[in-house]
């Protein structure tokens, strides 16, 4: 899933501060799973809001609204309604959800969310990147735990001379991924994939943002 | 001394002739200032020479900003005569970048590349910055090969007059996975590595087990394999690098030597010299690279004293 984390309140309070009435914007989708965007954080968000400005002396009227997906056109169709009566949107939607949302909107639309990594909920509270989204994956080759990602330093051929105890060089509190690959093709007694030289990638930005096109998918055919 | 005909040099680099010709190299390290001026660096050169076959010259060492490694190289064969190892990190730079500095470095007249993945950025004056990491070190040293051998670019293009270098590795016996380290140079060789400065040693033991390994995969017979040797002037030091630097080991005899000497400068220059004696015993062992950061002054010493003088001339 797409991790988010909420912006501090002071944050948005200064992006919304020349508004008077805005809307909330949350989504059911990854924020709402990270507990950063959805239904609950999106009403919790709304009333620091309107605390804050009622102690300000400068009153505001925040209406609240979650769809499904933020990123989807179909869902954010349901925000016309509310988008078209407020002066400003924050967003709590990641970053691709907001970016929809702002193409669609007649009013500024402001982040309520800092968008972090494509990870993982691996324990109660905490998150870790898994995936770069780099465009060819090669978790076949390294026992399925991603060396750009888990590597500090993105090495597709093996541990820098800075992995130790299991422990990546930038931090005791961080695995050093290629440690884990190591141990994971051990396990599964694939070491010999480890001889492989890994020939320097293709990180596919050479045609600006990416872009994926179906040709059997798309309405345009013949 | 007789006239040694060389046949098939990779660079003709003096590095390469010493190893090639089958005498114990040696070789030495200055790390750049982080201000704009050749002073430390022409003080260290005018020590180290006549000492040391060839000198190293690091790269924005642990991700802090100093003078460029291919600008000191220059100042030392135009300045000092004296041949240079450019070390190149993949932390700073991609694949574009990386093939035009070394395009220039070779046409100054550089010869030898020692190719790094570099210490994180976390560690330096910019932890902000983007680590670059387009390549890794094994993917530059293929790089370097390519160029050299099949003259063409990463990209494929033709490079025209192609740089042609003696191309070095780094390997770190005493970093985890231990099993892998010598695996892993495999692999550095494999890809083209022509010689290999270790990390440096301050675990005797590790390192010799780590040397079998090497004998094993017959690694020793495809690129030769320089000991990196540190003098460490106090024990202080010493059990910093035991406990606080990643990828280190240390010893607790050495720490212990250190700490119990009268004089421990004396001391480490001692442990330096027999640690070099030790090295030529081991089969595989090509040569020393002496690592005295923050101590370059010692070097002329601890070489003497180990009997690695006069340095072959050709
Ligand atoms: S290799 Fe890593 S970054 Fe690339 S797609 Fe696979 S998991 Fe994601
Ligand atoms: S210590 Fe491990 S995870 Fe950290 S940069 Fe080196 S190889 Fe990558």
């Amino acid at each position: 899933m797409i991790v988010a984390e909420r912006k501090p309140v002071e944050k948005v309070l200064e992006m919304i501060a020349p508004y008077k009435k805005v809307l909330i914007a949350g989504c059911y989708g990854c924020v709402t799973v990270c507990l950063a965007g959805g239904e609950k954080e999106v009403g919790i968000l709304a009333s620091q809001i309107r605390l804050a400005r009622n102690k300000a002396g400068n009153p505001i009227e925040v209406v609240e609204q979650t769809v499904e997906r933020q990123c989807d056109a179909e869902y954010l169709a349901k925000f016309q309604d509310n988008v078209s009566k407020v002066e400003a949107v924050v967003s709590l939607a990641c970053g691709i959800g907001i970016q929809y949302l702002a193409e669609k909107s007649p009013v500024p639309v402001f982040p309520g969310v800092n968008t972090l990594f494509l990870g993982a909920n691996i324990d109660v509270g905490k998150w870790e990147e898994r995936c770069f989204a780099c465009g060819d994956c090669v978790l076949d080759k390294t026992g399925g735990i991603c060396p750009i990602a888990r590597c500090s330093k993105s090495l597709l051929n093996g541990p820098c001379g800075g992995s130790q105890y299991g422990k990546c060089e930038v931090s005791k509190d961080v695995d050093c991924g290629w440690q884990l690959i190591y141990d994971r093709l051990k396990a599964l007694g694939q070491l010999d994939k480890l001889k492989e030289i890994i020939p320097a990638k293709n990180w596919k930005r050479d045609k600006g943002p990416r872009k994926l096109v179906r040709e059997e998918l798309t309405l345009e055919r013949d | 001394m007789k006239e040694i005909k060389f046949e098939n040099l990779k660079s003709g680099s003096n590095l390469e002739k010493v190893l090639v010709s089958g005498q114990f190299a040696c070789t030495g390290e200055i790390g750049p200032p982080t201000y704009a001026s050749f002073e430390e660096i022409d003080k260290h050169a005018r020590e180290m020479k006549g000492k040391v076959d060839s000198i190293n010259f690091t790269d924005n060492q642990t991700a802090v900003v100093r003078l460029s490694s291919w600008a000191a190289s220059l100042r030392l064969i135009y300045e000092h005569g004296m041949e240079p190892n450019l070390q190149v990190v993949c932390r700073d730079r991609n694949r574009l970048a990386i093939q035009s500095d070394l395009l220039g470095a070779y046409a100054h007249g550089i010869r030898n590349v020692l190719c790094l993945s570099g210490d994180h950025q976390t560690f330096g004056s910019s932890p902000g910055c983007k680590g670059v990491y387009d390549v890794d070190s094994v993917q530059l040293i293929s790089m370097l090969k390519r160029l050299r051998d099949d003259g063409c670019f990463e990209c494929g293009a033709e490079c025209k007059i192609n740089p042609k270098f003696f191309i070095g590795c780094a390997e770190n016996p005493f970093g985890d996975p231990f099993e892998f380290r010598a695996i892993r140079l495999e692999k550095k060789i494999e890809a083209g590595a022509d010689f290999v400065q270790t990390q440096c040693i301050l675990d005797m033991e590790r390192f010799e087990l780590f040397m079998e390994k090497v004998r094993e995969l017959g690694l020793h017979k495809r690129a030769f394999i320089c000991a990196g040797l540190m003098p460490v002037k106090s024990p202080r030091m010493a059990r910093y690098m035991q406990t606080g630097v990643p990828g280190m080991l240390v010893s607790e005899e050495f720490c212990q030597r250190l700490e119990k000497a009268e004089d421990p400068k004396a001391e480490a220059v001692n442990i330096t010299v027999e640690y070099i004696k030790r090295c030529r015993q081991i089969e595989g062992v090509a040569g020393v690279h002496i690592m005295a950061v923050a101590w370059e002054s010692i070097v002329p010493t601890v070489i003497e004293k180990a009997g690695l003088l006069p340095r072959p001339t050709f």
